[in-house]
């Protein structure tokens, strides 16, 4: 803004007077300058006005125009969450076998309660109920509708008969809360793996369920997850499961054995197949677990994983596998297998005498004691320790079962030179079947290590190498001579070579020393033995065999036997197609005209 | 001026009843939507029923048994080994000798 210019300025006046001019011309032209200066200012800041509603105009409706390219591009979403129905689905993932086969799932049921303010004749409404369920009292029942509480929990949960019976009672106080059940529709198939579940936290309209054993329980964060879709798939097969424990439920009747237990296995993917243990349970009913008496006779003992026993012979198949690794021996080299062998006030000795020298073969095949624990006095303490660790023997399985720990191997208090010794033969070193399983699966297979796993995989898997190729070929040959012209001879299954080794251990007695009339009979084996796909494990506890004159309890007679009939009957079903010699001259059918 | 006025104004009119129109229609279709949605939920519902329906009337225990019932009429037996067989057993099928019999016509 510049110094206000007069509009009659002195000198100005004067000059246009002196030349004879209007003075007030002078006035007017600085007016009209000054109303000049006035109008551009006022242009101006009107001008600046304009643009800043302009500018205000542009953001607004910019702003709008933004928002409906925004809602244009983008993709049309729900405005509101999905939308919850009237019961909480599927909250808890399905459990598959390794085909798809439902194993466990949910089932969408009713719990009952009561608000007994809100009950108008407690006497009839009491009454009905006990009617409908018999394990609820009508007297007890009218005393808790009468009393001061306002809510009290029914039935955890009921089916839908009972609903409309409860219905019928016409009681306003009687409700009913949803409820998700865990259904286990095979019932006892597979009941150790599955374990079981219940209700966690509970209100009124929902109630948690939470797995309790089993790899229910062992997978229950991942079964929970509200985000997960797709089920657990176990590497079970239902088929061969239910197959298993028929001829092991068989096999407990025939063999009068008071336990059972069998576990199949793949011995490249390390994929369980098949785990049973007898007796068994319900799980959509679960037992209490047994308080007193041997934990070992409660349904709930999953003796193919929990149950660690001594297993006798079948650990002489890691001695000779050791010893040739090692090139101690070879399988031709002579042992000394004259008996009684002492030592330590120990004498160790064989169920028949086959001479005073036996090679190394036919010490695993003739199953002699005394031959093996010279070669494991050959191979010593440390070495044999190492071995069975890298086996895996030593540790509890990482099998996905909330159980597995429990299956810790019994190691000898000291390990000295006669544990060495009865070790080399099965005695003083207790694991489970599922153990063996896993180990004898590394027999077999090449030499690698192999971790039991219960959920599906589709890949071998690459394990550490524990003996070499060939030693694993030379096992796999003395295993096929132990049925062919050794302790398992009632093992043969045609077409499917199957080889193994028995054992037959006493049951120690819970104070000291062993049972005389107490065996427990397992057979290790594989098949088929010129590329073995297979381990089975198979173990009867207190198995005796009453068809001859006198009582047989060696596995070569109780265990053997029933895996042979377990072979026959899976094999076909794992799709492996018996390699026998077909005669050209039988012909399945003639297409006759 | 008094013709655009009544233009705008029309022009008012017609957008608010557009506007009311697309209101009610977007109600119609959340409703829609609602019970769309309800129905999903009640099927996967009958579905899951379904599902743990078939695995129950298809569990091996009971088919055992079906199969020992049925065993007359059906004679099903366990699969065995010896059903497998070799394809040199499968008989070819025979050439039917149109010409030997066919012969004497031509």
């Amino acid at each position: 803004m510049s110094i206000r210019i007069p509009l009659r300025p002195l000198t100005r006046i004067l000059d246009a007077r002196r030349r004879g001019e209007n003075p007030d011309n002078v006035e007017k032209e600085n007016l009209r300058l000054r109303h000049e200066a006035m109008r551009d200012r006022m242009r101006l800041r009107a001008e600046s006005r304009l643009l800043m509603v302009a500018f205000c105009f542009i953001v607004a409706f910019g702003a709008v125009g933004v928002k409906m390219a925004e809602l244009a591009t983008s993709e049309p979403t729900e405005p509101r969450i999905a939308y919850n129905g009237p019961t909480i689905l599927n909250t808890r993932a399905d459990i598959t076998d390794r085909q798809g086969r439902i194993l466990a799932t949910n089932f969408a049921t009713n719990a009952l309660y009561a608000h007994p303010q809100d009950i108008i004749y407690p006497r009839r409404a009491a009454d009905g109920l006990a009617a409908i369920f018999p394990e609820m009292d009508a007297d007890d029942l009218y005393r808790r509708f009468t009393s001061d509480r306002t809510f009290i929990w029914l039935r955890r949960y009921i089916s839908p008969e009972q609903e409309q019976m409860v219905h019928d009672i016409g009681s306003p106080g009687l409700l009913f809360g949803p409820r998700e059940m865990r259904l286990y529709p095979n019932g006892s198939i597979a009941a150790h793996v599955l374990g079981g579940a219940g209700f966690g936290e509970e209100a009124v309209n929902a109630a948690e369920v939470i797995g309790i054993a089993g790899i229910e329980a062992e997978f229950d964060e991942e079964l929970r997850d509200p985000t997960r879709s797709e089920a657990l798939m176990l590497s079970l097969d239902l088929t061969i499961q239910s197959t298993v424990e028929e001829v092991l439920g068989g096999a407990m009747v025939l063999m009068n054995a008071r336990g059972a237990a069998a576990v199949l296995m793949d011995v490249h993917t390390g994929e369980v197949i098949s785990m049973a243990s007898l007796p068994d349970f319900d799980p959509n009913a679960r037992p209490r677990p047994l308080l007193e008496g041997d934990q070992a006779d409660d349904p709930l003992f999953n003796r193919a994983v929990q149950g660690v026993y001594e297993l006798g012979s079948v650990f002489k198949t890691f001695t000779i596998a050791q010893a040739l690794e090692l090139n101690l021996f070879s399988v031709y080299d002579m042992i000394d297998t004259t008996g009684p062998l002492r030592m330590a006030g120990f004498a160790i000795r064989d169920f028949s005498n086959y001479g005073p020298e036996q090679s190394v073969a036919d010490v695993l095949i003739h199953s002699s004691n005394i031959g093996t624990s010279r070669i494991a006095q050959t191979i010593g303490r440390e070495r044999q320790r190492d071995f069975l660790g890298e086996l895996g023997l030593l540790e509890p399985t990482t099998i996905e079962l909330v159980e597995g720990d429990s299956g810790r191997p019994l190691l000898p208090p000291r390990w000295g030179e006669l544990a060495t010794m009865t070790i080399s033969y099965g005695h003083g070193l207790s694991t489970s079947p599922l153990h063996l399983a896993g180990a004898y699966a590394t027999m077999v297979n090449g030499g690698t290590e192999i971790t039991p796993t219960l959920l599906r995989r589709e890949t071998p898997q690459v394990g550490e190498r524990i003996i070499s190729e060939g030693t694993s070929a030379m096992i796999q040959q003395l295993l096929r001579q132990v049925v062919t012209e050794g302790t398992a001879s009632f093992g043969e299954v045609e077409g499917y070579f199957v080889g193994g080794k028995t054992g037959t251990a006493d049951l120690p007695r819970p104070n000291g020393g062993y049972y005389d009339e107490r065996n427990l009979n397992t057979f290790a084996s594989a098949f088929p033995m010129h590329d073995p796909q297979y381990v089975l494990i198979v173990t009867l506890q207190e198995a005796v065999e009453l068809s001859g004159p006198e009582p047989r309890r060696t596995a070569g007679w109780t265990a053997v036997p029933v895996a042979a009939e377990l072979i026959r009957r899976t094999a076909p079903l794992l799709g492996l197609r018996p390699d026998v010699e077909y005669p050209l001259g039988l012909q399945l059918s003639s297409s006759s005209n | 001026m008094r013709f655009t006025t009544i233009l705008a104004a029309i022009g008012v009119v017609g957008l608010g009843y557009w506007a009311y129109h697309q209101t009610i229609q977007t109600q119609m279709t959340d409703r829609e939507v609602r019970s769309l949605e309800r129905q999903i939920a009640a099927e996967a519902e009958r579905l899951s029923v379904l599902r743990a329906e078939w695995a129950d009337l298809n569990r091996p225990d009971r088919l055992r048994d079906l199969v020992a019932f049925n065993f007359e009429r059906l004679g099903l037996l366990p699969l065995d080994p010896s059903q497998f067989a070799d394809p040199a057993q499968i008989p070819f099928p025979q050439v039917v000798q149109e010409n030997a019999s066919t012969g004497d016509a031509l």
